[in-house]
């Protein structure tokens, strides 16, 4: 099975870790993966800021590139949100269509397509605080919503680190509550922005984790700059680093 | 005219650490109350569906409805008014009272009687206006608008309410009772709604087949206020029609679990005709309703019943508190509506969300809020209503980003963290992700290269 591996903007500048344990992971489970080494980003921090316009010229960039691939497989929900759900400012072309229909979360393609529920070769014997951003749960439902109260409660995210020995989740309060960040919401509003950031690890750290960790590392650059601000050198973790076994 | 500024008006409000958190708190509760009170609803999302069906239905057919409401309301001896905006509306009420030769008139709250500023149109004209609901009642004296549309005055604290009376009723500044506080509110609003010769209520909802106005309070005063005076005038938008009674069900049981989490409110009164010796008048307002249905990715925020479930959910109202938003309509709701009475001063509004979604999964008539939070930052671009510095800023993004080699040179380790993130990142305020928060380092190795140096060298070693 061929699979793109796309690696957002943020992720390729700050944390390269995060792309490396993707594309070992990917490797392992005997995925033939190839890196695109022209990309560059989807358009979402223009698109996200009403610049649709200028947002056209990176986003037909990205269909170019990746409009071919069976699969396209990103470790980020917030990007895959925007590819699949608001890629408006690409003019329509076949390239597109595919890129929008065939992109996957790192989780849903491990989840949904591939089905891999064991990482045998992984153990992390520590108590982690689990961040579901709002694209993956209320964008792309990888996890139930409090706010649908009769829903059945589900995590893909949290089904894949069950199958890490040692994992171990502490429950917080406001468990799914927005960590602030809102792509560029996180600059244009930053004291709000920071407010809930600091809210959300006080949440956190009443239960004592080892290390805060989720499927989008956005919210965690946000997190950690808070946490940071405050001394605290708890651990911020991608998902992929921990189903590829690293260790603290 | 500016653009409010409700990223500063927060930032100033959150300065106040108590404060913030206190609504933050009170209003986190009513969103637990409000899951609380659905969970005790097993055919919940059913009634969501329903009455988001119903709206929708209302809408599309909103002429049809508003004739045979007319017609059962007139039958039902009501007058019935209609008014094609603010002014029209508040001069509608004007000359009603000043026919009479009334000098003052008791309300019970109305959000659209706030967004017709109707008290300040009847107080330079000389009539006294008198909220009588507590929460309205601690705005007016205050000189603020609501600050919340269920509970106006929320982020007020009980030490403020009892400076506020002392200073206007003489009552005891020390005492923070709220028993206390709302017997001295009771005291005084009781003889104005005995003294008064009108009185006014809003409606929650129009029954088409009855001629009905539908109100829910849960401190009665909308009764007081519509049965004590001899004239009782109703202002009311033509978005609050519902076809039948038997519809009207749907949102009863959906209006107050989701606002509160309480499963009714204390009165639901049902206003049908004037009760002998006394007049009825409802005024039909549209001031931008009609245009609003005529907005193709908008019409849907008209299905709005005012709860409040998406305000009180919303993570960023609860941090800037609702005045942030210098608006009638305030948190994810006031994001989409406001921009329909002026685009230029509301065009900022549309930031104030991280699209989280929350809102829209609370809403009881299913609005897309959050899409439409979303549509409205593309309909600022179209109407030239982006900050220049920010386009600009997005303008050299989609430049560097649509560009491999510019990609590359910006993002190369060998340049600075600082370098890249002004480009995509922090455009404008160059300091603002550091003011409260750490700057992420840029590693040493982006992933661009570290695939170049581990995986495309090693290929070109074994001949690949």
């Amino acid at each position: 099975m061929e699979v793109a591996l796309m690696i957002p903007c943020y992720i390729d500048v700050f944390y390269p870790q995060v792309g490396i344990a993707t594309l070992e992971l990917l490797e392992r489970l005997g995925v033939d993966v190839v890196y695109p080494k022209e990309q560059t980003c989807c358009g979402q921090p223009m698109a996200n800021s009403g610049c649709y316009e200028e947002a056209r010229a990176t986003e037909e960039h990205c269909a170019r590139l990746f409009g071919s691939y069976e699969y396209v497989v990103t470790p980020s929900g917030s990007c895959t949100y925007h590819i699949r759900n608001k890629f408006t400012a690409a003019a329509d072309s076949k390239e597109k269509e595919s890129l929008c229909r065939n992109t996957y979360d790192l989780v849903e393609f491990l989840h949904d397509v591939l089905k891999v529920r064991e990482f045998p070769w992984a153990t992390f014997e520590h108590k982690l605080a689990f961040h579901t951003s709002c694209s993956a749960i209320r964008g792309l439902n990888m996890a139930s919503m409090t706010e649908r109260v009769h829903d059945p409660v589900f995590s893909k995210p949290k089904a894949l680190l069950s199958g890490v020995s040692g994992v171990q989740f502490v429950d917080f309060e406001r468990v799914d509550e927005c960590c602030g960040f809102g792509g560029t919401f996180s600059v244009t509003e930053e004291a709000v922005a920071a407010k809930m950031g600091y809210d959300k690890l006080a949440f956190m750290q009443k239960s004592s984790p080892d290390c805060i960790v989720s499927s989008d590392m956005s919210c965690l650059m946000h997190l950690q700059g808070c946490a940071r601000r405050q001394k605290q050198n708890i651990p911020f973790l991608h998902i992929a680093e921990i189903l590829n076994g690293v260790s603290l | 005219m500016r653009a409010v500024d409700q990223a500063k008006n927060a930032e100033a409000f959150l300065e106040d650490n108590v404060r913030e958190e206190r609504l933050d708190k009170l209003l986190w509760g009513m969103r637990l109350r409000r899951d609380d009170a659905a969970r005790q609803v097993p055919e919940w999302e059913e009634l969501r569906n329903l009455a988001s069906e119903i709206k929708e239905h209302t809408l599309s057919n909103l002429s049809h409805y508003l004739i045979e409401f007319e017609a059962k309301a007139t039958a039902n001896g009501v007058h019935v008014h209609w008014a094609r905006d603010a002014h029209e509306h508040n001069q509608i009420v004007h000359d009603l009272l000043a026919e009479q030769n009334i000098s003052a008139l008791v309300k019970a709250k109305s959000m659209l009687t706030e967004e017709c500023e109707l008290r300040p149109f009847l107080e330079t004209r000389n009539i006294k206006v008198y909220e009588t609901d507590l929460g309205e009642r601690i705005q007016q004296l205050d000189d603020q608008p609501p600050g919340h549309i269920v509970v106006p005055s929320i982020h007020k604290t009980q030490k403020d309410v009892a400076n506020l009376f002392a200073k206007n009723y003489g009552s005891d500044p020390n005492n923070e009772d709220p028993a206390y506080l709302a017997g001295v509110m009771r005291e005084n609003t009781r003889q104005h709604i005995l003294e008064a010769h009108a009185g006014m209520t809003g409606g929650n909802f129009l029954v088409a087949e009855t001629g009905a106005v539908v109100v829910a309070t849960n401190e009665g005063n909308a009764e007081l206020s519509a049965h004590t005076p001899q004239l009782h005038i109703v202002s009311v938008g033509i978005e609050k029609l519902v076809p039948t009674t038997e519809s009207l069900a749907v949102f009863v049981r959906l209006l107050t679990r989701s606002a509160t989490g309480e499963a009714i409110t204390q009165y639901t009164s049902t206003f049908r005709a004037a009760r002998k010796g006394s007049v009825m008048h409802i005024i039909l307002v549209d001031n931008g309703r009609s245009y609003r249905l005529g907005l193709e990715r908008f019409w849907h925020s008209l299905k709005c019943i005012r709860c409040s479930a998406c305000i009180n959910t919303c993570p960023v109202y609860r941090r800037s508190g609702g005045l942030s938003y210098g608006s009638t309509y305030m948190g994810p709701i006031g994001i989409i509506m406001m921009p329909t009475f002026n685009v230029r001063k509301f065009s900022e509004l549309p930031f104030a969300s991280t699209l989280n979604g929350s809102c829209t999964n609370v809403c009881p008539v299913k609005i897309d809020i959050h899409e439409q939070i979303y549509g409205w930052r593309e309909v600022m671009e179209e109407k030239g209503q982006i900050q220049v510095v920010k386009k600009q800023a997005m303008k050299v993004a989609d430049k560097v980003l649509s560009s491999p080699t510019l990609y590359q040179i910006a993002t190369a380790s060998v340049s600075t963290a600082l370098d890249v993130l002004p480009h995509f990142a922090i455009y404008n305020r160059l300091n603002a992700w550091g003011k409260h928060r750490d700057v992420p380092e840029a590693a040493s190795e982006t992933f661009h290269e570290w695939y170049k140096n581990h995986r495309l060298k090693a290929n070109e070693v074994l001949g690949l």
